[in-house]
């Protein structure tokens, strides 16, 4: 019996966080059986927008929010679900979001884990989804304040952007795999605003060398490093909550200076081997190819990847 | 969006205590399913919202075969879908009275 347990609860730490469904991710980040979902499946909060669109919505509006533990650790947890409207911000997944952010800043005794993958607002909502970014920014601000630890898991199929992007970014911390991107404008949005010749959104190489997990983590856009499973993400999530800055001028500072300090290092280069190079890798060709445990070592011998601000 | 409501008399009630479940998600050819052990045992009501028109006697096919061989008594089981094809929908049905099996 021990032996089928075991075996079964290492198949669920190996299984990969970019392929698994939000709920999935929750099963596989948090104790087993610990998760208690507010407004879930059967409350039947969803979009009362889409059907306007003859699109079919879903019973938790793509968002997933709720409360378990990490390691023995009280958390609240938001899981945004990729695969249904790209894990978009619209109306009601935002109000989620919002309302967790702010039980997290009355309480002020849990830090809240966000499980992003979201290429940003949701069209067929915009103006709700646009107003539901602004408000997830000033809860995690608030919820920060009050000395909240926010840590953004990037590691999805839609990656993190726009909102989510931005919200990332207002986060205390960033754990992203080599699958997961972040960015404001996605590769899509680029492509059909400049044209083809300034960015091939189908070059998949091209997209992950600007907007993917490695590079976010050597330009200093993540805090760590996180191999594509349920067990990496959990050994990422508790690596960071126990490194959060305080949220104040210092820190405020501090990231104030490595984005001056990146921008005039690396701000003239057009490719991601280039910015490599400048950070004293030695064979800038090969971090794509390399496997994670490599890729973890080089990262620890490039200098200034941690940092104080955030 | 077409919305479907089949009710059925299943003849023995769905196995396991589990209050309800969800399986699947709402993605292009693939669809949610919602599964509350709400109902009297002897009854069994599927709610299907789809946007793909015209597949009606589908997904009544489709549905009425799941219940024959499941028999989901006191099962209210609800659907969203993204246009999903009725292989999909009856393994997500599947899946779904697997997971009530369970002890919450």
């Amino acid at each position: 019996m021990t032996d089928i347990a075991t075996r079964r609860s290492a198949s669920r730490d190996s299984a990969s966080w970019f392929l698994a469904s939000a709920r999935e991710r929750l099963a596989g980040l948090l104790d087993p059986g610990s998760f208690t979902e507010v407004l879930p499946p059967s409350d039947r909060v969803q979009s009362p927008h889409l059907a306007l669109f003859d699109l079919p919505a879903a019973f938790d509006d793509g968002m997933i929010i709720g409360r378990g533990r990490l390691d023995g650790r009280e958390v609240l947890v938001a899981a945004q679900e990729g695969q249904f409207m790209g894990g978009t911000f619209a109306e009601v997944s935002g109000a989620k979001l919002v309302g967790l952010l702010r039980a997290a800043r009355d309480r002020a005794d849990l830090p809240v884990l966000l499980l992003l993958d979201s290429g940003g607002v949701r069209l067929q909502e915009a103006n709700a989804g646009e107003l539901a970014v602004a408000e997830v920014m000033r809860a995690i601000a608030e919820a920060r304040s009050a000395g909240v630890a926010v840590v953004a898991l990037v590691g999805g199929r839609s990656g993190a952007f726009g909102g989510a992007g931005l919200t990332a970014a207002t986060c205390s911390r960033i754990a992203i795999s080599e699958q997961g991107r972040l960015g404001v404008t996605g590769p899509e949005v680029i492509e059909t605003n400049q044209g083809v010749e300034e960015f091939d959104s189908k070059d998949k190489a091209l997209v992950w060398s600007v907007t993917g997990g490695r590079t976010r983590r050597l330009i200093g856009g993540a805090d760590t490093y996180a191999q594509d499973t349920m067990a990496g993400f959990r050994d990422a999530a508790l690596f960071l909550l126990e490194r959060v800055p305080a949220f104040d001028l210092r820190t405020l500072q501090a990231e104030q200076e490595r984005l001056a300090s990146r921008q005039s290092r690396l701000g003239g280069c057009s490719s991601a081997t280039e910015m490599w190079t400048i950070l004293g890798i030695a064979d800038p060709e090969a971090v794509r190819d390399m496997d994670d445990e490599a890729f973890i070592a080089l990262a620890a011998k490039v200098k200034g990847l941690d940092h104080d601000g955030r | 969006m077409v919305i479907i409501k089949l009710q059925y008399a299943p003849g023995r009630p769905a196995e396991g205590h589990a209050r309800s479940a969800i399986v699947g998600v709402v993605a292009s050819g693939n669809l949610e399913v919602l599964l509350e052990r709400t109902l009297p045992e002897t009854e069994c009501s599927v709610e299907i919202a789809t946007p793909v028109h015209g597949y009606d006697e589908v997904w009544q096919a489709v549905v009425a075969d799941f219940v024959e061989r499941a028999s989901p008594g006191g099962l209210r089981i609800s659907i969203n879908d993204g246009g999903a094809r009725p292989d999909t929908v009856a393994l997500r049905l599947m899946q779904g009275v697997r997971m009530m099996e369970g002890a919450q």
